[in-house]
């Protein structure tokens, strides 16, 4: 773990800094921007519920007719040992989150059963009584923001589509698509590596691969800020990687922006063997180490959309999908 | 209007306020805008001293008036077994001491302290009265005396174009010891000074003028005798002049007493009273001048402020003033640098425990606790408690690795470590919590990150609030407080790039 540490450290600290105006230039944008520029101009704060609790991005997605990974049980108070054995007793594989977790934390994937015990995908092995004190950890608000108290789910593992098992080690390779103004800008499909432990965080070591929006093919791929062409573990190529169904994907992402009417929105989806792309969750503040997966700033494709005019603002699902696949494609080379 | 420019003007009227009562507060009220400025203070003691009779003894004490360059701070009288009271007289004031019986020497006194400031002394107009009164010099012995000033009067009267040259003149024939004139008036009026024969002269002139008592301020003088000017009236205003030089003008230093009018003192019931004065200057901070001065006028700045808090309160707004200069160091770090840290604003907190513990025995407190409580919450982890318990259960242990630490540092001779209860504990044991969970999910690296990020910016935080420029800043100028919120509502608008991005970021640039 520390051997890591300090390798990372070097890493990032060789290549030193580069200067503003080339970022400028690059049309890179920023975490200060991005909040100033975006998020505070775009998204209005009352609609933020609707993402930041899962439970509401879920029904609303239901009303929307946009699928998601499927709601076996929620518990809204603290609930005693009987009823959460009574809901995960029967499972073989689920998954347990909070509903207003932030980064993807105190989300539990169990994988399989052994006698009494249950199996993460690391392999490791928790008694009912580890599932217990994580459901009651979650409750108290131990992942929450602020420490409030939350509400626990326990969802249907998804059967994902095994396209990327080559390209992920451990976890799950989900795909994160930013839609600005209902237009899809940019994709990029996290991969778990041995490093991130499973995890799909960029900053943990997981691999970036920027997607093509036109295309669904991979066209850049980083870890830990160094361009990458192989997948550390697996050793696979990056550049055979193609998403199935893509523009289905992107069509999902397009149609949250009526669904939240959050104008810079982040939509995380995954790929289920029989369903398709599955709505994971919606963040109202998506990262911008899209750009660094992509190797192409967000500005000015934000701007663009920004100076486009009211009329072309009106468009279905269908037609800013079109616009976006052709505008936003890796050839056009903005 | 948009939001940005609502920002911009909101701003600048925050700065040009907080800048405008700073400047008033500089300019007017005196407040010294640099640490460290002293001002000179002068005591002045006035000792009344007499012989009683035995029988009802009062006396009367004239006291000093308004001056525009002498700013009073404050006055004592002591006066066992008097009774003591001010009264007001002819526009004079005077302090009248007054006992049913009284016998042997009497000590009464009376103090006061001024400051001196930049201006005119004196202000015009003064309602005095400009009636001449020609000296009786009708007996045949006084014809000489007569015929001497007005030869003097003559001379002084050819040699000069008005009121004011005349006087100089005069005075300085007064002065001249060769003059035969001079000598013979002095001749005839024994014992009397110099003022004295200046006022009987100017008299026969038909001027107007009488007398100004006070005194010169200088350091460590005791036993001083009033010292008089003369003051006359040219036909329009009143000028002061100094009788040995014959020039125009109070000159610096000079402490007027008495202008015009009477006796200084006046006893009744005793004998061979005389005043004598004492003066000592004082180095006082140029700050406790201003407190006192607008203290005094009851300044609605001042007297509305912090300042009008009981002491111990002050002091800790003193601390609670340096909290917002905190918070801008993170805002700067964060937005500018994008330091990452945990808690926001918890390193702010650590650097105000840190002002008083002091910076190495505070950071080796903290690395400790924060250590010893990762350990124990560790093992609290194994035991499934639930998470209010188990924050709980570290608050607590918190507080017992606190006890412990003071106890054996004390025991050890080690006394600064008892300044350990200044940390918070409650955010020391949410800290601990954060972290283990960090450290759970994201490694021990993303711990040290963090804690070495909060650590960082709460010792820049420190560094800055314990600046002496910073600290008399905040406490004596809250209004840039307001200039801070501006400066802090400018930097929330800031779309630029943090210094970390530009790390982050530079792959992308090809």
């Amino acid at each position: 773990m520390l051997g890591f540490s300090f390798k990372h450290l070097v890493t990032r600290l060789r290549g030193g800094i580069v200067s503003p105006l080339a970022l400028r230039r690059m049309g890179v944008l920023g975490m200060n921007a991005r909040n100033v520029n975006y998020i505070a101009r775009y998204n209005d704060r009352d609609k933020y519920p609707i993402v930041d609790d899962k439970l509401n991005t879920k029904r609303a997605a239901r009303r929307y007719g946009i699928p998601s990974p499927e709601l076996i049980a929620a518990f809204e108070t603290q609930p005693s040992r009987a009823r959460v054995m009574a809901v995960i007793e029967p499972l073989w594989q689920f998954v347990i989150k909070p509903a207003r977790g932030s980064g993807g934390k105190g989300i539990l994937v169990i994988v399989g059963r052994k006698g009494d015990k249950y199996l993460k995908p690391s392999g490791a092995e928790l008694t009912a009584l580890d599932i217990l004190r994580h459901v009651s950890n979650i409750h108290s608000g131990l992942y929450s923001l602020g420490g409030k108290p939350d509400r626990v789910m326990v969802e249907a593992l998804v059967d994902f589509d095994p396209v990327f098992d080559n390209y992920s080690f451990e976890g799950v390779p989900d795909i994160r698509v930013i839609v600005f103004r209902g237009f899809p800008v940019m994709a990029m499909l996290r991969c778990s590596t041995h490093d991130s432990d499973g995890k799909a965080n960029l900053h943990q070591g997981a691999v970036g691969v920027g997607i093509d929006l036109a295309t669904g093919r991979s066209c850049h791929a980083v870890q830990r800020g160094l361009r990458i062409d192989r997948h550390p573990d697996t050793e696979m190529p990056f550049d055979k990687l193609v998403v199935p169904g893509w523009r289905d994907l992107v069509r999902l992402a397009a149609s949250c922006y009526e669904m939240t009417g959050l104008g810079y929105l982040g939509c995380d989806i995954v790929l289920d063997r029989k369903r398709g792309p599955l709505l994971l969750e919606a963040n109202a503040r998506p990262g911008l180490a899209i750009q660094v997966a992509n190797g192409v700033g967000l500005r000015s494709r934000l701007q663009h959309i920004e100076s486009l005019d009211l009329e072309q603002l009106e468009k279905n699902v269908e037609e800013r999908l079109n616009y976006s696949m052709i505008r936003f494609a890796a050839t056009r080379g903005d | 209007m948009s939001p940005r420019a609502q920002v911009y003007i909101l701003a600048v009227i925050l700065a040009l306020m907080g800048i405008g009562l700073t400047i008033y507060k500089n300019r007017a009220l005196g407040f010294p805008l640099l640490p460290g400025e002293y001002r000179t203070v002068w005591t002045i003691e006035a000792k009344v001293g007499f012989d009683a009779d035995g029988g009802p003894v009062k006396a009367a004490l004239t006291l000093p008036r308004e001056q525009r360059n002498m700013e009073v701070l404050g006055e004592t009288f002591s006066s066992s077994g008097y009774g003591f009271n001010i009264i007001r007289e002819n526009d004079e004031y005077r302090a009248v001491w007054s006992r049913r019986a009284a016998a042997g020497p009497q000590s009464l006194f009376y103090q006061l302290d001024v400051h001196q400031t930049p201006g005119a002394p004196l202000e015009q107009p003064l309602d005095l009265s400009t009636e001449v009164q020609k000296p009786l010099l009708g007996a045949r012995e006084q014809e000489a005396v007569r015929q001497a000033i007005y030869s003097l009067v003559d001379s002084a009267h050819q040699r000069s174009s008005d009121t004011r040259t005349f006087t100089t003149q005069l005075l300085t024939a007064l002065g001249d010891t060769r003059n035969q004139d001079r000598n013979l008036i002095f001749g005839y009026y024994k014992g009397s000074s110099l003022v004295d024969v200046a006022l009987v002269v100017l008299a026969a002139a038909e001027i107007p003028a009488h007398r100004i008592r006070g005194l010169y301020l200088e350091d460590d003088r005791r036993r001083l005798d009033p010292e008089d000017l003369l003051e006359i009236y040219d036909g329009r205003r009143w000028v002061v002049f100094e009788p040995t030089s014959g020039s125009p003008g109070v000159p610096k230093n000079f402490f007027i007493w008495q202008r015009g009018g009477k006796s200084l003192l006046d006893v009744e019931g005793g004998r061979d009273s005389r005043v004598t004065f004492s003066v000592i200057a004082n180095d006082v901070p140029a700050r406790d001048v201003s407190m006192l001065k607008t203290s005094r006028e009851k300044e609605a700045l001042v007297d509305f402020s912090i300042y009008s808090l009981p002491i111990e309160q002050q002091s800790i707004f003193k601390l609670i003033l340096l909290v917002p200069v905190g918070a801008l160091v993170v805002v700067l770090l964060r937005v500018f640098v994008g330091l990452r840290t945990s808690g926001t604003f918890m390193p702010v907190l650590l650097a105000v425990a840190f002002i008083e513990t002091q910076l190495f025995t505070g950071l080796s407190i903290f690395v400790l606790i924060l250590i010893l409580g990762l350990w124990v919450r560790f093992y609290l982890s194994r035991l499934n408690l639930l998470l209010v318990a188990r924050i709980a259960a570290v608050v607590v242990t918190v507080v017992i690795l606190m006890g412990a630490i003071s106890v054996v540092s004390y025991k050890l001779g080690i006394e600064q470590a008892l300044t350990v209860t200044f940390f918070p504990m409650i955010i020391l044991a949410w800290t601990i919590e954060r972290m283990s969970i960090v450290w759970e999910e994201d490694g021990p690296y993303e711990v040290v990150v963090q804690s070495g990020g909060s650590l960082l910016v709460a010792v820049l935080a420190w560094w800055v609030m314990t600046n002496r420029y910073i600290e008399h800043w905040t406490f004596n100028f809250p209004e840039l407080l307001l200039v801070l919120l501006a400066l802090i509502l400018v930097i929330g608008n800031y779309t630029g790039f943090r210094l970390g991005e530009l790390m982050r970021f530079r792959q992308l640039v090809k």
